[in-house]
């Protein structure tokens, strides 16, 4: 139990005396999980629409697939990314294994389901007389879309949140392709990992209360937005 | 204007963070694949910033297990590997993935235990200490079980013994494959209150948060050699060879070999690694 509480004491001292090193590793975390939520969100978001608003043979397989793969083991996708961006893979050539950029690139991999999904969801929530009365108003096709997004926009909200939740929580991707190089690719999970490795577990401890601080300031952050 | 506030912190938080995040994707960068024995001990933190200084470039440490490491050089992610097998570090540079083998440290693996040995194998050699713990069948061994050098010397040490290690690793539950680093293992061992085979290195530097004594320390079986072997550039056109070089020739110099034969002595009150550049020690 005393392990517990010399965490928490210790994830306080290094927030209040913002430890450089600790501030880096978060920053780092905040930075590749916002990219790829960002990027994820921006093709989500269209093909949500699109999936949506459009009738067309094996929509429910589709949606179905999509579902399954909100499952995705985080270390399945990072080998698969591994492989992928090897240099003895396909497209090797690039030369980013190991860097911050794949990490990004696996990360949308893996929340793109989930993001994509429950964005289908949330449009399905919504009163279809809406989009018909935007229609019959004379809107085009983007702006019915854009006034059901506005309706579900509550719950578009916590997809994005779930998809970011999800980057910035998972550990197995960011190991198999980033290689948790210090400075470079270490976020916090993978230094709790490697902490812990370490037998060091109040740093471990005080990085897992620092993430759950973080993920509460962009939860407050998001909410407020929403809300104006 | 209270909206503005915000944005512009917002923002701002958002360009430092991006910053932070993605600093030193342009720089120059010599990508390192090394045992786990040898970062946990920190002694990659030590020469990093060396390096880094002498050549100007950024360098990526990966720790991963012997076995690892080879397949990343073998499909040329990395551009060196530190790494203790010699028998598979020659199988790579024969198989024309890695320049030269060069040693440049070595210490000794010992096994370790509860300090009131229940298995009763203190000071056996290591095959005797390995048979005692097959026939008894109660007191539990750790194994790395992740195909790196440890591992590796652990199934020597085995073959050795005359066991078939397929045999062993499904022998009963006293066996346990942990599949986790060296520092991991060693305290899970500790938490067993099992025994496992550990470099002297990172039982040295753990020492603090085991509770687990040396049980066996003598036997030429036991002697841990650590090489560096750049990428061979006809199999990776793509290595950064010419700083690989540089990083053997860095860790093989007169002043960097006493810098890691003094490494942790003030600390452990003994040697962690023993230089052996261009004197190799055979057992």
């Amino acid at each position: 139990m005393t392990e517990l509480w010399d965490g928490l004491v210790t994830a306080l001292k290094l927030i209040i005396s913002f430890d450089p090193e600790v501030m880096a590793i978060a920053g780092r975390s905040l930075a590749i999980s916002a990219t790829s939520s960002t990027l994820a969100a921006l093709i989500c978001l269209p093909l949500a629409t699109v999936i949506h608003f459009n009738k067309f043979r094996g929509k429910r397989t589709l949606i179905n697939i999509i579902q399954t793969m909100f499952s995705l083991p985080t270390v399945a996708v990072g080998l698969f990314v591994f492989v992928l961006f090897s240099s003895a893979g396909p497209i090797g050539g690039l030369d980013i294994l190991f860097t911050p950029i794949v990490m990004v690139i696996g990360q949308v991999i893996l929340i793109s389901p989930i993001m994509l999904g429950l964005t289908i969801s949330a449009l399905s929530g919504v009163d279809k007389s809406i989009a018909d009365t935007a229609v019959s108003l004379g809107a085009s096709r983007f702006q019915m879309a854009a006034v059901t997004i506005r309706e579900a926009r509550f719950a578009v909200l916590a997809a994005l949140i779930m998809g970011f939740g999800r980057a910035i929580s998972e550990v197995g991707l960011s190991l198999m392709v980033g290689g948790n190089i210090q400075g470079f690719t270490r976020t916090i999970t993978t230094a709790i990992s490697l902490e812990t490795s370490k037998g060091d577990l109040e740093l471990a401890l005080a990085l897992g209360i620092i993430l759950i601080v973080i993920a509460l300031i962009i939860n407050i952050v998001l909410n407020r937005i929403q809300q104006r | 204007m209270q909206r503005k506030v915000t944005t512009v912190i917002l923002s701002t938080l958002v360009i430092a963070s991006l910053l932070i995040g993605f600093a030193g994707c342009g720089q120059p960068r010599l990508k390192v694949a090394t045992t786990t024995s040898l970062y946990d001990t920190g002694l990659w933190d030590y020469l990093e910033p060396m390096f880094e200084e002498e050549y100007g470039v950024e360098l990526d440490i990966i720790h991963a297990g012997t076995g690892i490491a080879l397949e990343y050089g073998m499909r040329g992610d990395i551009d060196i590997i530190a790494v203790h097998s010699k028998s598979r570090e020659e199988q790579f540079v024969a198989d024309g993935y890695g320049v030269e083998r060069a040693p440049f440290a070595y210490n000794y693996f010992l096994i370790v235990g509860p300090p009131d040995d229940p298995a009763g194998i203190k000071d056996m050699s290591p095959e005797d200490a390995f048979q005692t713990l097959y026939q008894s069948a109660s007191a539990r061994f750790i194994s790395r079980g992740d195909d790196s050098g440890t591992h590796g010397k652990e199934k020597a040490i085995w073959a050795s013994a005359g066991y078939d290690y397929e045999e062993v690793r499904t022998a009963g539950r006293w066996y346990v494959e942990g599949g986790k680093g060296m520092g991991a293992t060693l305290l899970m061992a500790s938490e067993m209150g099992g025994y496992t085979l550990t470099d002297m290195g990172t039982f040295l530097s753990y020492q603090s948060e085991l509770a687990l004594v040396p049980i066996v320390q003598e036997g030429a079986i036991l002697l841990n050699v650590y090489s560096v072997i750049a990428v061979n550039p006809e199999s990776d056109p793509n290595t950064n060879i010419e700083m690989a070089n540089n990083m053997v020739a860095f860790l093989t110099s007169p002043e960097i070999q006493e810098l890691i034969g003094n490494y942790g002595v003030d600390e452990y009150g003994m040697q962690l690694f023993a230089p052996c550049a261009g004197a190799e020690p055979m057992s």
